[in-house]
């Protein structure tokens, strides 16, 4: 048995914490320490499940709370999430029934997406969470898009292209970081670096000291933060925000964080991880970090966190268990959504060919 | 009514669509200032301003992905992709994005993007500015791909376009633009999908085809008239939704087709006309399928009338069919 490691403490003041959140500051905090417990209970579960055989695929977000719960938390209804693979915790914050999501990870009947993709890819258009591909980067440039599209409408709203650092090396990270600049776009690019593109390791992804330095080539700021420090990303998210909502352009930021799992389910890190690798991550788990600082200045006692664990792993399992208990899509879904319903009845090869 | 080139058309059915409908807009390379390298778009920066008429920076992939975006909220982007042979760098955009939103959603988020191409050859552009690769698309379930021949075709196939809910490709022939002109109705008066066009009538062979090749089917038809020839002209107009009843209904008749297109020959449209031929109509069929296509190179350069099929190739298809079995 090792002993664990030191956690790395979140570096501030009751006083620092409460201007960074705002006035309600410990319902904030509250709320974050909730829904990573909750994240953290559901990515346990269906990795369990994965390994049994009862769901085909998943890509865990272990890690990655503290960045998906601020960004969920931070943003206003009326902005627009163009995701990446892990980013499945901003929709569930900003209101996606957890249900809802069970029925796509089982990917059943009641799956909104009737069961098309594969699991950790949702659809969620109750709170503007976009559908992704599994294309890498492609997203970039849609939010740029979708962001000229609220400027035309007069929205409020701002687009957030979430991505890892794998995807800088993309088509579209170019395409989109260009375009928003040069239109001066109401866009916010995070880039969840986690440090691996499956197997390979940021530095040699990119030769660049950051990856937030990339934004200097397009003509927008960027700047990295420490996305495993939920205080940093709520208060340079929000900033971030609130200078897109009142005009000033785009802006790229950059969020280190450790991936504390495998790529997904179908890798095996041993391969190409250094042997220390899971031991630096876990000292700069987003999740912990929060618990302790909120322990040590009286906002979180054991009692709490313990009640708080059987409440999100029951919310989850009895999630599970609804998905599991729906039955399959229906055969006739297969030749459904490809073309609008209409086009059926006004062209006479019909919408689906070949049936 | 107004007599107008196919590119004329093409220009006053962007016009209509965005003064009927403001959320109608116009991106692509050279499409604002300088009205498009052809200009299909000119006039319309000066009458709907530039947050509705972008001239974007180079990058085809940002075109459409941006198009995407902004058809994902609502608005109702047509987006210019300056020359066919060069919309690779989209191809990821549009077959893995653009054609797979409405499903993988489940019908939560339908993205209903036009993009406007020109393409085929006979313009003296070599490799790059002359390819007519409608099969990519064809291919990939999701899009609809219009190809006109005429001038009110391509306004009111336009029309129809910009006012569908599904991702069109809409290819333009440029090597017509300028050289076929006809009446045009005005106003919104839109051509359906799924409506092939019967240009010529006729009894011992049905010749199907769409786009540039139709001048030269029909001319090469008006000649074997001469000979005692009937050809039956179709014009398929969209590719998908594909007018099977009147493929179908035209060779029952003939009992002989005959397909061309400049694009080349494996795997080709004609290819998929041929199948669905051997499928759905072969007890009426009294001669093998005949293709006339360009040929399996890249585009040519110099001898590019050779690779294009003509009058005289598309004649002799037609002749032999006529007399085979």
């Amino acid at each position: 048995m090792t002993a664990a490691p030191a956690i790395v403490p979140l570096p501030y003041s009751p006083e620092e914490v409460a201007s960074a959140l705002g006035r309600s500051w410990k319902k904030t905090l509250a709320a974050m320490y909730r829904w990573m417990a909750l994240g953290r209970a559901l990515d346990a579960r269906m990795q369990g499940l994965q390994r049994q055989g009862r769901v085909g695929f998943y890509g865990a977000a272990t890690g990655h709370e503290a960045v998906s719960v601020a960004a969920g938390l931070v943003t206003r209804r009326e902005d627009w999430i163009l995701p990446g693979l892990r980013e499945q915790l901003v929709a569930l914050v900003r209101g996606h029934p957890l249900g809802t999501y069970a029925h796509h990870l089982f990917a059943d009947d009641k799956d909104p997406a009737r069961g098309r993709n594969m699991p950790c890819h949702p659809s969620a258009a109750d709170v503007h969470y976009v559908s992704m591909s599994s294309v890498i980067g492609t997203q970039i440039s849609h939010a740029v898009g979708v962001a000229y599209a609220m400027r035309a409408r007069k929205s409020p709203g701002v687009a957030l292209a979430f991505f890892g650092d794998g995807a800088t090396s993309a088509n579209d990270f170019h395409a989109g970081l260009n375009l928003a600049a040069v239109w001066n776009l109401p866009v916010v690019f995070c880039c969840v670096n986690n440090q691996w593109a499956i197997s390979l390791p940021v530095e040699r992804q990119s030769a660049v000291a950051t990856l937030a330095s990339k934004s200097a080539a397009y003509g927008l700021p960027g700047q990295r933060l420490d996305g495993t420090d939920v205080i940093a990303v709520y208060r340079g998210l929000g900033e971030a925000l609130r200078d897109a909502r009142a005009g000033k352009g785009p802006k790229l930021l950059e969020f280190l964080v450790y991936r504390m799992t495998p790529h997904s389910s179908s890798d095996d890190p041993g391969r190409y991880q250094p042997k220390d690798w899971g031991a630096r991550a876990a000292a700069s788990d987003p999740f912990l970090r929060l618990a302790s600082w909120m322990s040590e200045h009286g906002l979180l006692d054991e009692g709490s966190r313990t009640q708080i664990g059987a409440a999100v792993e029951e919310e989850v399992r009895a999630a599970v268990r609804q998905a599991e208990e729906t039955s399959a899509p229906v055969p006739s879904s297969l030749t459904e959504d490809v073309y609008a319903p209409s086009a059926s009845e006004n062209s006479p090869a019909g919408a689906a060919r070949g049936t | 009514m107004t007599e107008l080139t196919l590119v004329q058309a093409v220009n006053r059915g962007l016009q209509q669509a965005m003064r009927d409908d403001g959320d109608v807009l116009v991106l692509g390379e050279d499409v604002g200032l300088n009205g498009g390298v052809f200009r299909a778009t000119e006039g319309l920066l000066k009458e709907f301003g530039e947050e509705r008429v972008l001239d974007t920076p180079l990058s085809e992939t940002g075109i459409i992905g941006t198009a995407i975006g902004m058809a994902l909220y609502g608005l109702k982007p047509v987006a210019e992709i300056q020359f066919l042979d060069f919309i690779y760098p989209a191809f990821d955009q549009i077959v893995s994005e653009l054609a797979k939103f409405r499903y993988r959603s489940g019908g939560q988020y339908p993205c209903h993007v036009v993009i406007r191409s020109p393409y085929g050859g006979g313009i003296k552009g070599g490799l790059y500015h002359s390819q007519s690769t409608e099969a990519y698309f064809c291919h990939t379930a999701g899009l609809k791909v219009v190809i006109p021949s005429t001038p009110a075709d391509a306004k009111g196939l336009l029309l129809t376009a910009i006012h569908d809910e599904d991702p069109v490709m809409f290819l333009e022939p440029k090597r017509i633009y300028r050289s076929v002109t006809g009446e045009v109705p005005d106003g919104d008066e839109r051509v359906p999908f799924g409506r092939a066009r019967l240009v010529r009538e006729g009894t011992d062979v049905s010749v199907f085809a769409y786009g540039a090749m139709i001048p030269v089917v029909t001319e090469a038809a008006n000649a074997l008239a001469a000979e005692g020839i009937s050809s039956e002209v179709i014009d398929l107009r969209t590719l998908v939704p594909l007018d099977e009843a009147a493929i179908l209904a035209s060779v029952e008749k003939t009992g002989r087709a005959v397909v061309v297109h400049e694009a080349a020959r494996f795997c080709g449209f004609g290819g998929e006309l041929a199948a669905l031929l051997a499928e759905k109509a072969f007890f009426s069929l009294k001669a093998p399928v005949t293709r006339v296509t360009g040929y399996d190179t890249p585009f040519p350069y110099a001898l590019e009338n050779l690779y294009l099929p003509n009058v005289e190739r598309v004649s002799h298809a037609v002749r032999t069919t006529a007399r085979a079995g």
